[in-house]
């Protein structure tokens, strides 16, 4: 039973809370009203069978408790202020929740609107990326708490600054004209990799890797492309536009996620790339990202800016996914898309990769080039210090990584990273005869 | 809803920029205008923030300083009241002007007052 209604929760929460949302203009007793009624239906459900229309049961369950909500508010005199919300979109809400069992597609941009509310450019992108998990796709506050690596205050704190915000300031729960459309869904395409990359480069504490927040992250892409897929009826131009982004963005979130299970050993120590089993990654998840590269615009123009960002990463990826073996890799392809991306974005992290890159298809010292100056650019970061002890290594300059891994061991914060920090120093100071030269 | 847009620019950015420029900036100005029509409640240029005076009071007393809130690189130079339905389109509206501006968008707080 708990599994079906956890079930119903994930397909159908950010639908339900877009509909209360529209009627009642506020997110906090939406989400209040909505959530009991889940709660209800886990004391009812098990006693009284799962009702006929699960997702109507609950949307009524939710609507009597906003009323009471409403009504004991009134008697209060209190006066909480609301969102802004057409009347047409009102409308439609009230409709839908008058016949909450038929409604095809009607409500596709219902969603949309709840996604455009809270990845807005208004908003910080670290609240944005919390608050649209939790109210498009019903993350608890305690999972987003877990998963962003604050306290569960902290982050109740957060989501309530953001709905306040959104309140306050007047943004529109609607999808944005025609014209802006594309730029919009650049910003929740942001806010989908910001969460992602969250899962998979923790800053501190315990755990390597947060594999379900990569996860809800993919989710939240998925459906954002499923939903503009729908409304390219009513907008082609700008919804179409706007999906070759998306197609890249997933495609980079997948190939990243397909190797999760290879990327941790079983005593929870992070496993590098060349050293991992490729029989673990999810070849499935591969597959559709390849197939999803090979769909893309040639025309760069059509694509994009962000759309070849996120392609070029995307082919990087893909590179190690087609290689059998490690040893396979095309390094001097990999070197060359990093060279690219670099050009068309430069960044720390980006020239950091490429000097990886370049060090395997072109030797060490090539590679050492690439890293002068970068410690100044990422001053706190320990990567680029464990990046040139390793190469150093290679190079056989054993004394100077020495230092390089010091440097590194000193600045890391992340527990799992550290321990194989100093892993790889105690290694590379026993290999006999690195002293030489 | 209300909203203040307040403008801010380099405290020597009016100065430095080329009679052309300042054309332009004008005729941002009127694309605003003609744009925003009847939902501009009002709007005003400001003198130089060195014309600014500040009152405060300390321990009761009314004290005049020379000069605005605080010495930053940009001065408010000016403002527009607005009457928009929703932020985004007040952020649609406030794109044409000249894009040397920093805009703070805050929206107004509707107060009851007794008669």
């Amino acid at each position: 039973m708990s599994e079906t209604i956890e079930q119903i929760w994930r397909d159908e929460w950010g639908r339900l809370l877009a509909l209360l949302v529209g009627q009642f203009r506020r997110l906090d007793l939406a989400e209040d009203a909505l959530a009991d009624a889940f709660e209800a239906a886990t004391r009812t459900w098990p006693r009284d069978g799962i009702p006929a229309n699960p997702p109507a049961w609950l949307l009524t369950a939710a609507r009597r408790r906003a009323v009471d909500r409403l009504r004991a508010e009134a008697v209060a005199a209190r006066k909480e202020p609301l969102l802004v919300v057409d009347a047409r979109t009102q409308q439609e809400a009230q409709a839908a929740m008058a016949d909450p069992g038929d409604q095809p597609g009607a409500l596709v941009d219902e969603r949309l609107r709840l996604v455009f509310l809270c990845a807005h450019p208004a908003l910080a992108p670290e609240a944005a990326a919390a608050l649209t998990l939790r109210l498009v796709l019903g993350v608890s506050t305690a999972d987003l708490a877990r998963l962003f690596l604050v306290a569960e205050a902290t982050m109740a704190a957060r989501l309530t600054r953001a709905r306040k915000k959104l309140t306050v300031a007047g943004v529109a729960f609607a999808v944005p004209s025609g014209e802006r459309l594309a730029e919009r869904v650049d910003v929740v395409a942001t806010v989908a990799y910001l969460a992602f990359t969250a899962g998979y480069a923790p800053g501190s504490g315990p755990d390597v890797l947060r594999v379900d927040l990569a996860g809800e992250a993919i989710r939240l892409t998925r459906l954002l492309r499923q939903l503009l897929q729908g409304y390219a009826v009513q907008s082609p131009s700008a919804a179409t536009e706007s999906v070759p982004l998306l197609d890249a963005l997933l495609a980079l979130m997948l190939l990243q996620h397909s190797r999760r299970d290879a990327r941790v050993d079983d005593a929870g120590r992070l496993v590098l790339l060349p050293d991992q089993d490729r029989s673990r990654w999810n070849r499935v998840e591969i597959d559709e990202a390849l197939g999803l590269l090979a769909g893309l615009p040639q025309d760069p123009a059509a694509r994009g800016h962000r759309a070849t960002e996120f392609r070029l990463q995307a082919l990087i990826a893909a590179e190690h996914a087609v290689a059998a073996r490690a040893a396979d890799t095309d390094w001097r392809r990999i070197a060359d898309r990093y060279a690219a991306l670099e050009h068309l974005s430069p960044s720390p992290v980006i020239r950091l990769n490429r000097a990886v890159a370049v060090a395997e298809a072109d030797g060490p010292e090539a590679g050492l080039v690439l890293l002068d100056g970068l410690d100044g650019r990422w001053p706190h970061s320990h990567r680029v210090s464990a990046v040139r002890a390793e190469l150093l290594v290679r190079a056989g300059r054993a004394q100077e990584a020495g230092a390089a891994y010091d440097q590194a061991i000193s600045l890391c914060t992340n527990e799992a990273e550290r321990a194989h920090l100093l892993a790889r120093r105690a290694a590379a100071d026993s290999v006999p005869g690195s002293t030489s030269g | 809803m209300k909203y203040l847009v307040l403008i801010a620019y380099p405290s020597d950015g009016w100065s430095s920029m080329t009679a052309d420029e300042q054309a332009e900036s004008h005729k941002d100005h009127v694309r605003f205008h003609q744009a925003v029509g009847e939902h501009i409640l009002g709007g005003e240029a400001l003198a130089s923030s060195s014309a600014a005076t500040t009152l405060r009071h300390v321990g009761g007393q009314p004290v005049l300083t020379d000069g605005p809130f605080a010495e930053t690189a940009e001065m408010i130079g000016g403002f527009y009241l607005i009457d928009a339905p929703d932020l985004d389109t007040v952020v649609e509206w406030c794109r044409i002007l000249p894009h040397g501006y920093s805009l703070e968008i805050r929206p107004c707080v509707e107060i009851d007052m007794p008669a």
